[in-house]
C-alpha cells in the first residue's frame, strides 16, 4: 500500500474525487426532479437517464474504492482536534460507502419493480436486472430505501462540503487544496498553513 | 351448407400449404378459395366476443402485452369481387387492458394514446387483396393521435357458421410516426397486432 505522494491527492484521486461529486449532485437534482414532472414522457426519458448517469457513478466510485485502498491519501490534515479529524473520517468513508450503496438500492428497485422495465446504460449496455425477486412490497421497500439514502447522502455531502469550505475561507488552511487542483496545496510553497491558534488547540 | 361453407374454408387453408409446395395445386386453391368468400359476402358488424391483443417487445426478452376491451366496426365482403371487401374499425384506447394500473395509465396518458384528447384509433380499409385461399391482405389507413399513415393488416378466415365468420387479423405498425415513439428503443418500435375478429351478418 502506497501513500500518495507529498500532502495532496493525487491526480487520479482528485479526478474521481469531483467528477463523482459533480455527478453525484446532478443525480440528485435529476432524482428530485423527475419525481415532479407531469409529462410521463418526458418522466419515463428521464428515469433512464437517470438510472444510466447511477451506474456510471457506481462504476466510478467502484473505482475510487480501489484506488482509496491502493494508494492512500495524505496524511490527515494538521490543525484540526481530534474530533474533527474523526468527524471527517467517518464523513469520508460515509460517503464513499454511499456513492456504492445508492446506486446499489437504486439498481435493486429497478430489479424488483413489477414494471420490469430493462436498464439499457445511455442506450449502450443492457445490465441484467439483481436476483432479486419482483413484487410490489419488494419494490416500495427499495424504493423508500433508495430515496431515504440518496437524500441522507445528500446532508452528509452537504456537511462534508461546508467543513471543506470552513477550513478554506475561515480557518484557511490548505485542507481544500489537497483536493482541489489550482488552489495552493501544502507541496507548493505558497502554501497556507493553519492558523497557529488551531494548532495550540490541536495540540492541546 | 354452413357446414359445408366452413369446410371450404378450412380446405382453402390447408389447399395454401399445399400450394407452397407445388405450383401443381394452384387451380385448386383459386377455386376454393373462389367459393369460400363469395359464400361469405354480405355485410357484417364486429361482435363484442372478438379480442384486440397487443405486444411491444423490449430488449433482452419480454415487453408489454396488452388488449383492448372497447371497439366497433363492420365490414362487408363483396362476393363477386373481394377486392371490393371494405373494412371499418375503431378502438378506444381508453379501455386497454395490461399487466398492471401502472401501464395502462401510461399509455392512456398523453406519453402514448393521449386518450382524452384523441378518444378513437379508426382504421379504414382501402384496398382488399386476395393471396390464397382463406387470407387476404387488408390495405388501409390508420388513425391515432391525429395521424393517419398507410397501413397494412393481414386476414385469415378461421371459422364460418352460418352468418357468423371469424378472421384472425395480424399486423405490424411502427408507432413513432403517430408521436408513440416513447420508450424507444428499450421497447421495441413495432407493435404487433394479433386480433380475432367475430362477425355476425347484418
Ligand atoms: C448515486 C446514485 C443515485 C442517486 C444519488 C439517486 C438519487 C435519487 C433520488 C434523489 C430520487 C428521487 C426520490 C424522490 O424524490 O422521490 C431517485 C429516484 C429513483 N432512482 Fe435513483 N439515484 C441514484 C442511482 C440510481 C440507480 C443506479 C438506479 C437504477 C438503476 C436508480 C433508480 C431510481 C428510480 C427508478 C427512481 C424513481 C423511484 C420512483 O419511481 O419513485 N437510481 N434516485
Ligand atoms: C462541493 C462539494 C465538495 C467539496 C468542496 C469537497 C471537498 C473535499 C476535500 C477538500 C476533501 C479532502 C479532505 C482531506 O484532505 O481530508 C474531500 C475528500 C473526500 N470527499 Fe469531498 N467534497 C465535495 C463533495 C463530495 C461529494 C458529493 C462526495 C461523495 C458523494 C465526496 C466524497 C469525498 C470522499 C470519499 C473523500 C475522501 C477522499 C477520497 O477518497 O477521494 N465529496 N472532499
Amino acid at each position: 500500500m502506497s501513500r500518495s505522494k507529498g500532502r495532496s491527492y493525487g491526480a487520479i484521486a482528485m479526478a474521481l474525487h469531483w467528477t463523482i461529486a459533480a455527478l453525484f449532485f446532478g443525480q440528485i437534482l435529476l432524482g428530485f426532479s423527475m419525481e415532479r414532472v407531469r409529462s410521463m414522457a418526458l418522466q419515463f426519458d428521464l428515469i433512464q437517464w437517470h438510472k444510466s448517469f447511477g451506474f456510471l457513478i457506481l462504476a466510478l466510485a467502484a473505482v475510487r474504492l480501489c484506488w482509496h485502498l491502493a494508494v492512500r491519501g495524505p496524511r490527515p490534515a494538521g490543525g484540526m482536534t481530534a474530533l474533527e479529524r474523526r468527524a471527517a473520517t467517518f464523513a469520508q468513508a460515509a460517503l464513499l460507502a454511499m456513492t456504492l450503496v445508492v446506486p446499489l438500492a437504486g439498481w435493486a428497485l429497478a430489479s424488483t419493480s413489477t414494471l420490469n422495465i430493462p436498464s439499457f446504460a445511455f442506450n449502450l449496455v443492457l445490465i441484467p436486472h439483481l436476483p432479486l425477486a419482483p413484487s410490489a412490497q419488494a419494490e416500495a421497500f427499495w424504493r423508500e430505501t433508495h430515496e431515504l439514502l440518496a437524500y441522507a447522502t445528500l446532508l452528509l455531502a452537504a456537511g462534508h462540503a461546508a467543513a471543506a469550505l470552513r477550513h478554506h475561507f475561515l480557518l484557511r488552511d490548505d485542507v481544500l487544496g489537497r483536493m482541489l487542483p489550482g488552489l495552493p496545496g501544502a507541496d507548493e510553497p505558497g502554501a497556507r498553513a493553519a492558523r497557529p491558534i488551531r494548532r495550540t488547540i490541536d495540540n492541546a | 351448407m354452413h357446414d359445408n361453407g366452413f369446410q371450404k374454408a378450412a380446405r382453402a387453408g390447408l389447399a395454401v400449404v399445399f400450394l407452397a409446395a407445388s405450383p401443381v395445386g394452384f387451380a385448386a386453391t383459386a377455386q376454393a378459395s373462389a367459393d369460400a368468400l363469395t359464400e361469405a359476402a354480405g355485410s357484417y358488424h364486429i361482435d363484442k366476443t372478438s379480442s384486440i391483443r397487443f405486444a411491444v417487445d423490449q430488449i433482452g426478452g419480454g415487453g408489454i402485452r396488452g388488449s383492448f376491451g372497447d371497439y366497433k366496426g363492420s365490414f362487408s365482403i363483396d362476393g363477386r369481387d373481394v377486392g371490393k371487401s371494405t373494412v371499418m374499425f375503431t378502438l378506444y384506447p381508453k379501455s386497454v387492458h395490461a399487466n398492471e394500473a401502472r401501464v395502462e395509465d401510461f399509455l392512456r396518458s398523453d406519453a402514448v394514446f393521449d386518450a382524452e384528447e384523441y378518444p378513437e384509433v379508426t382504421f379504414r380499409s382501402t384496398a382488399v387483396t386476395r393471396t390464397g385461399g382463406s387470407t387476404a391482405t387488408i390495405k388501409g389507413v390508420l388513425t391515432a393521435r391525429g395521424k393517419s399513415r398507410p397501413t397494412e393488416l393481414q386476414a385469415t378466415v378461421t371459422e364460418r357458421r352460418g352468418g357468423a365468420i371469424a378472421f384472425h387479423v395480424t399486423g405490424s405498425i411502427y408507432r413513432s410516426p403517430y408521436g408513440m415513439g416513447v420508450g424507444t428503443p428499450l421497447y421495441s418500435n413495432l407493435v404487433q397486432f394479433d386480433m380475432t375478429l367475430h362477425g355476425t351478418r347484418n
